[in-house]
């Protein structure tokens, strides 16, 4: 059966991405790692929508695609901005949040 | 005819629908007066006057209308069928086995609630309130009139028609009051206004002192009212006069309750009407200017506690037993009775012309109220209708000979006599007032309290019968001694041209008018008098010119130039009746009088002298005219009670005629022996005759009531309260005080210790700490590292799914 073969490639991606968005500095970094997570869950949602014969897989992939574009287009932003003011884009120097 | 009746209250005609609007257009007044007034061109007094004669054709309409009411109610009677009766019930009148019960016209809204408890407003026009609406808007605007020149110049002639204004308003409530609520609010508004008119002259102490007592002593009966009230309102659960009328009368009220409410009731009327023992505040209250006097005493004010009693009269009927068989004596009369003869009494040793008016009204007021304690409704009723013309006439005459006469003294001995020749109009329009006042048949008195007289004789009442007769006696008596002391004998004082300030600074009870209006000490005049005289000019066309109205009595000696052309003028061409007011003062100061009073004086007084003469022919009962009788008088039912009325005969009328011509001989006869100059056996009397003489200074002194009131009363009453008060204040309640301070300031101490500090501040920090610790411990989570949220947020959610997957598998 293909599908667990799919279902673990996803989660090898996942956790790819959780150690990547966990362990790394740079805000970019951390940006792709998110990508990896989406994409994980894409493979999921396509796995079962094959699995299954039914096209709401598909459907919930696509929407995901779309959401993940817009997400990274606002993060970049937000890191250039960073950037711009602090010359670096290490998170772990961004802790001005701290109680 | 169907018509007539099938209309109900809605088409009672305007001016009934709209009798509330007569108190309101003096009430709004007495505002633009008190707000706009000083800045009008007559000081205020042109809103006064438009407002009583806004309200007299009002009241004249509603008259109008409310006998139209009544004569067709009675002429429908008898074409009514049958078919028609049960609608009537509802409607204008009201059939009863007596005749037609015309309706009231009554409105009310609803003024303020309070837990279910409504206080409304409105009117209650019936044929007394129409009656006393007209007579109380007409005898205001005649001494509103009188006014503009009696208080011209006064420095508080703005508040003064201001406080009269609202005097008549307060009158003019009362009279519509529809419930007991409104009629007590219109009773308050005059009490307030008389203790304002009376102390008008304030910065004298006796006038002040003058308001206060009669502020005072009205309110101690005042009190009754309130219980009485109270108890109407307890025992039959409503304010309304018609409707404390009707349970009155239907049985449904405990006889025991009525009588409680009759005696609280009647006691206010005493207070209020100056009645026996209570009378005392109405001969002080003189102090007011005379206007004031005037109308307090004649239509308004002291009538009050008269229109109460005649305006619950089922309440007092059935409360009091009046005409129940073998009843002789009954509180009302009683009182009356005692108020007639007393007061008659004590005219005689007053010398304050005022004062003897004053005590006539309060014998008078006990005639009226002897009438209806007597079962005597109508003729009480007729007398409060004819005593107002008279005695308002009676008061502006005596006015008017202060103003122009006497030098603005009111001392009969010292100041008059002999004013007749000089004041013709006055003494005229003074003893046709007096005839009235006396009872001479054909003028008005005599229509109205020998029928009082008649009626006490009739219902059985012997006993009030010989007082009413001894109570004529001594009116005409003490009328002529007035009159002889004032217009008759030889001049002396003031009247005679002598400086009236020799006597007038001895004038104790008289510390009125000019004089204690002017700053200045009345010997301002006689410097003014000794450059008159250096000028050389004869004293006939002497004149001390009073600088005009605002400039408070500053005299203005004018030059001898000014004061030939003033001579000119006031021996020119000008009527003597309207010389110029500007220098009216100038024959008061001119020693001898030639003048009577101007005009704005005069009219008034004679307006009220023919009314004097001709009111009583409303219902002249000789004459079988009872017009009065058939408009104003209730027909007995279920709103009034049946009341039964003398036959007027030539026989009963008798002794009363008799007994005034009799008090007019022995009066005059004693007159002219002690007030003479030729030597009399009579006088000195009271100073040979020790009886005599006690017997005088009884009177003098009042019957020792005040001193009873101010030095027995209160003094032995209040004094030890004080003392006492006083020692319980110092003993018990400060040391009750003192006490509580201590120990609640050391209870203070150890809740300060114990509580306070122990178990609020350390629930407040214990709280605080906690809450600290709390942070303190979370605070490294907050780290601000994104990759520690990040693993914190992936943690919780692997922990969710693994608890997610036990719980599903």
């Amino acid at each position: 059966m293909l599908l667990n073969q799919f279902l673990l490639l996803g989660a090898v991606l996942f956790c790819t991405g959780v150690y990547g968005v966990i362990a790394r500095k740079n805000a970019v970094m951390v940006l792709m790692s998110i990508e990896l997570i989406l994409n994980s869950v894409n493979i999921n949602l396509l796995a079962f929508s094959l699995f299954n014969q039914n096209i709401d897989g598909n459907v919930f992939a696509l929407f995901i695609i779309a959401v993940a574009a817009a997400e990274v287009g606002v993060g970049l932003a937000l890191v250039l901005l960073v950037y711009r003011n602090r010359r670096s884009i290490a998170l772990d120097e961004l802790s001005e949040m701290k109680g | 005819m169907f018509q007539l009746f099938s209309a109900d209250t809605g088409h009672a005609g305007w001016f009934l629908e709209h009798a509330w609007l007569i108190p309101v257009v003096p009430g709004v007044a007495f505002w633009v007066i008190i707000l706009f007034g000083k800045r009008l061109p007559m000081k205020g007094s042109e809103v006064g006057l438009l407002s009583m004669a806004t309200s007299l054709v009002l009241a004249a309409g509603t008259a109008y209308q409310w006998i139209q009411r009544v004569d067709d109610a009675s002429s429908g009677e008898s074409g009514r069928g049958v078919a028609h009766g049960a609608s009537t019930l509802l409607h204008s009148a009201l059939e009863t086995e007596h005749g037609v019960y015309t309706q009231p016209v009554i409105k009310s809204w609803t003024w303020w609630q309070s837990g279910g408890l409504k206080f409304s407003i409105g009117q209650h026009v019936d044929g007394l309130s129409v009656m006393l609406l007209l007579l109380v808007a007409f005898i205001s605007l005649l001494v509103q009139i009188y006014s503009l020149e009696y208080v011209r110049g006064d420095r508080r002639y703005t508040h003064f028609f201001a406080a009269l204004t609202l005097f008549s308003a307060g009158m003019l409530v009362m009279v519509v009051a529809e419930n007991m609520v409104q009629l007590i609010l219109g009773w308050e508004i005059m009490g307030l206004c008389s203790f304002m008119l009376i102390g008008h002259w304030w910065e004298e102490e006796a006038n002040s002192r003058a308001a206060l007592k009669a502020f005072f002593t009205v309110r101690v009966g005042d009190v009754g009212l309130l219980v009485g009230t109270a108890i109407l309102f307890g025992a039959m659960g409503t304010f309304s006069i018609q409707g404390i009328s009707l349970k009155a009368l239907d049985g449904s009220t405990s006889h025991t309750v009525l009588l409680m409410a009759s005696i609280a009731l009647f006691i206010a009327c005493i207070g209020k009407s100056g009645q026996f023992p209570l009378h005392t505040w109405l001969p002080d209250a003189m102090a007011g200017p005379t206007p004031v006097s005037s109308l307090l005493h004649s239509s308004t004010m002291v009538v009050g506690g008269v229109f109460l009693v005649a305006r619950l009269y089922p309440v007092f009927h059935t409360g009091f037993d009046i005409n129940a068989a073998g009843q002789h004596f009954n509180f009302i009369s009683v009182i009356g009775g005692i108020t007639i003869v007393i007061a008659a009494l004590l005219a005689f040793v007053q010398n304050d012309i005022k004062k003897v008016l004053a005590y006539s009204t309060v014998s008078q007021l006990g005639y009226m109220m002897m009438g209806l304690g007597v079962g005597a409704w109508v003729p009480a009723v007729f007398h409060i209708f004819t005593h107002a013309f008279f005695k308002c006439c009676l008061f502006l005459c005596a006015g008017s000979v202060s103003h122009t006469g006497s030098h603005h003294s009111f001392d009969m001995k010292k100041d008059m006599g002999g004013l007749f020749k000089k004041m013709p109009v006055t003494g005229v329009c003074w003893i046709v007032s007096t005839l009235a006042l006396c009872g001479v048949p054909f003028v008005s008195g005599f229509f109205s309290k020998d029928e009082i007289i008649d009626n006490a004789h009739n219902n059985h009442y012997a006993v009030f019968w010989i007082i009413g007769l001894g109570g004529a006696f001594l009116t005409t008596a003490y009328m002529t001694r007035a009159t002889y002391l004032t217009f008759f004998g030889t001049p002396r004082g003031a009247a005679a041209g002598e400086h009236a300030h020799v006597a007038h600074s001895g004038t104790e009870d008289d510390p009125l008018d000019a004089d204690a209006l002017s700053p200045e000490p009345a010997d301002v005049h006689d410097p003014a008098f000794a450059m008159a005289r250096a000028l050389d000019i004869e004293a006939p066309d002497y004149a001390v010119a009073r600088a005009p109205a605002g400039s408070h009595g500053t005299v203005a000696l004018l030059r001898e130039e000014e004061l030939v052309a003033a001579a000119a003028h006031d021996h020119g061409g000008h009527a003597h009746d309207d010389h110029a007011h500007d220098d009216h003062h100038a024959p008061a100061h001119g020693f001898i009088v030639k003048t009577d009073s101007p005009a704005l004086l005069t009219v008034p007084i004679m307006i009220l002298a023919f009314l004097a003469v001709i009111s009583g022919y409303l219902n002249a009962a000789p004459f079988k005219i009872e017009k009065f009788n058939e408009w104003v008088a209730p027909v007995s039912g279920v709103f009034f009670p049946e009341l039964a009325h003398a036959t007027f005969k030539w026989v009963n009328a008798l002794p009363s005629v008799l007994l005034v011509a009799a008090g007019f001989a022995v009066s005059l006869f004693v007159c002219k022996a002690i007030y003479n100059e030729a030597p009399s056996a009579l006088k000195g009397l009271t100073r040979r005759s020790r009886i005599l003489g006690a017997l005088h200074a009884f009177l003098v002194n009042k019957y020792y009531l005040d001193f009873l009131y101010e030095n027995v009363i209160v003094h032995a009453i209040a004094h030890p309260i004080a003392q006492g008060a006083y020692w319980i204040n110092q003993n018990v309640i400060d040391k009750i005080v003192n006490e509580v301070g201590i120990n609640g300031r050391k209870s203070g101490q150890w809740v300060y210790r114990n509580v306070d500090q122990r178990v609020v501040d350390g629930a407040v920090n214990g709280s605080g700490t906690v809450a600290r610790e709390t942070g303190g411990a979370l605070r490294p989570v907050q780290s601000g590292k994104i990759n520690q949220y990040g693993a914190l947020l992936f943690g919780a959610a692997a922990i969710g799914a693994l608890v997610l997957v036990i719980v599903n598998t």
